[in-house]
């Protein structure tokens, strides 16, 4: 298992953590290459649905940065996801989608040195769980194909 | 007959003959025993098939829309909370409905009844607390307590949080109620268990979407699984795609459902999709202290925040 590298769907939001990403890149933080970044307008773009549709074509994790709370551009967007976010993590945890497959954070674009932690820190949990077993409608070499 | 029953059609007939309302939505005998069907009165006549008795399972503000004109429609404690729910959410207007609220002292599963009858029931009768099912080989008496649904005997809201009209007295409501105890044991069991118990549980699901038929609070013009680009969710009965939708439900549903399980009793399965609801509402009640459909005056959970709601998850 020691070769398993995580394929990991990451949702940031384009004011802060997609920031903080480019800082982290531009300041050469070093950390590893398992994210596919998606860039979204605000984490309260993300919709539940958004979450379940990479996991179900095969991410071993999914990670969301938004703006510090109080911080978004769009004054209150991180709020409301807020509160999606605890509503899906509870139901995929009691639905039997381990814990550590899914993570949240709050980034802000001047916090790089953060963004390569927690990104260092989402791979490290993820690749300990090894592959994702469940919840897979579709495998990431089917859609390749 | 049942005081509740005369009360209904009397104070449907007056709203109909005085023309404060275009129709009634109540309940109606249903052509098989431990049934009852919804129907719309229009006239004082229609006004004499209305019924009540312990096999209203359906929630009538499912059939509340803004197009239907002034309306009053019969309702139980649970779909009370509904009808907040639909003045919040602005489907309807407080004052084109008139509600004739009823105190509910639960209603019975159809399917816990024939398992008590053996057999099948050619008749069912309903006296106070006690049901007497009739089958071929003879009578079978139940207490009314020992057949409720679930959601009924866990209910904390039986009498109507809202009404224009009582169409009988308020009841007791039950206290001490652990509303969350099967919910505690599944969340107590390993992920891989989790997964396995709930693959179990929802194979039987051939998605007709009744639950979400029945649902009041499933009004989208168009949902999710009928979404094609991109499609979220396959059509079929792929056990990924039946867990998609059940969870995504739960989650839209998440702060707004009463627990009237109506879900659970339209399904045709007996799929126990409740499960995931009142997840969804334990998380409400212990993370921000809400609970669906009590007042007009609060909004949704996830149409609502607090500076300071709870965030250890987040990093």
């Amino acid at each position: 298992m020691s070769s398993f590298e995580p394929k990991i769907v990451t949702f940031l939001c384009n004011w802060c953590s997609y920031g903080a990403a480019d800082l982290a890149g531009v300041s050469r933080f070093q950390y590893p290459p398992n994210m596919r970044v998606i860039r979204v307008p605000c984490s309260g773009r993300i919709s539940p649905k958004m979450i379940l549709a990479a996991l179900r074509k095969g991410a071993d994790g999914v990670w969301i940065s938004g703006c510090h709370p109080g911080d978004c551009h769009y004054i209150e967007g991180n709020y409301y996801a807020r509160r999606k976010f605890t509503l899906l993590k509870e139901m995929l945890e009691f639905n039997g989608i381990e814990p550590g497959r899914l993570h949240f954070s709050w980034i802000s674009s001047a916090e790089g040195v953060k963004f390569a932690e927690v990104a260092n820190k989402v791979v490290d949990e993820v690749r300990q769980l090894g592959p994702a077993k469940v919840f897979i409608k579709e495998s990431p070499e089917e859609s390749a194909a | 007959m049942n005081p509740i029953v005369d009360n209904i059609r009397t104070m449907a007939k007056e709203l109909l003959e005085k023309g404060e309302v275009e129709a009634v939505i109540g309940f109606r005998q249903g052509s098989l025993p431990l049934s009852t069907e919804p129907t719309m009165a229009t006239t004082p006549e229609e006004a004499n098939s209305l019924t009540w008795d312990a096999n209203c399972r359906l929630n009538l503000a499912a059939y509340l829309t803004k197009e239907r004109g002034k309306v009053a429609v019969v309702a139980k404690g649970c779909d009370s909370r509904n009808i907040v729910g639909h003045i919040v959410e602005n489907r309807i207007k407080r004052e084109d409905v008139v509600i004739i609220g009823v105190p509910c002292t639960g209603m019975i599963d159809a399917g816990k009844a024939a398992t008590m009858a053996q057999a099948e029931i050619l008749d069912a009768v309903e006296n106070d607390e006690t049901i007497i099912l009739t089958t071929a080989a003879g009578e079978t008496r139940a207490a009314k307590t020992d057949l409720l649904r679930q959601n009924c005997s866990l209910c904390t809201h039986r009498n109507p949080v809202i009404s224009d009209m009582m169409a009988g007295e308020p009841v007791p409501e039950q206290a001490d109620i652990d509303r969350y105890a099967d919910i505690r044991e599944i969340e107590s069991k390993p992920s891989d268990e989790k997964w396995a118990f709930f693959d179990e549980a929802f194979s039987a699901c051939t998605r007709c979407y009744a639950c979400k038929n029945a649902c009041p609070l499933c009004y989208c013009p168009t949902c999710f699984v009928d979404e094609s680009r991109p499609q979220w969710v396959g059509k079929g009965t792929d056990p990924v795609d039946v867990r998609t939708y059940h969870m995504l439900r739960a989650v839209h549903c998440a702060g707004r459902c009463t627990e009237c399980g109506a879900c659970e009793s339209a399904c045709p399965m007996g799929i126990p999709v409740r499960l995931l609801t009142r997840k969804m509402e334990k998380t409400v009640g212990e993370r921000w202290g809400l609970e669906a459909g009590l007042s007009t005056e609060t909004r949704p959970a996830q149409d609502t925040f607090r500076l300071d709601d709870p965030e250890e998850f987040i990093m």
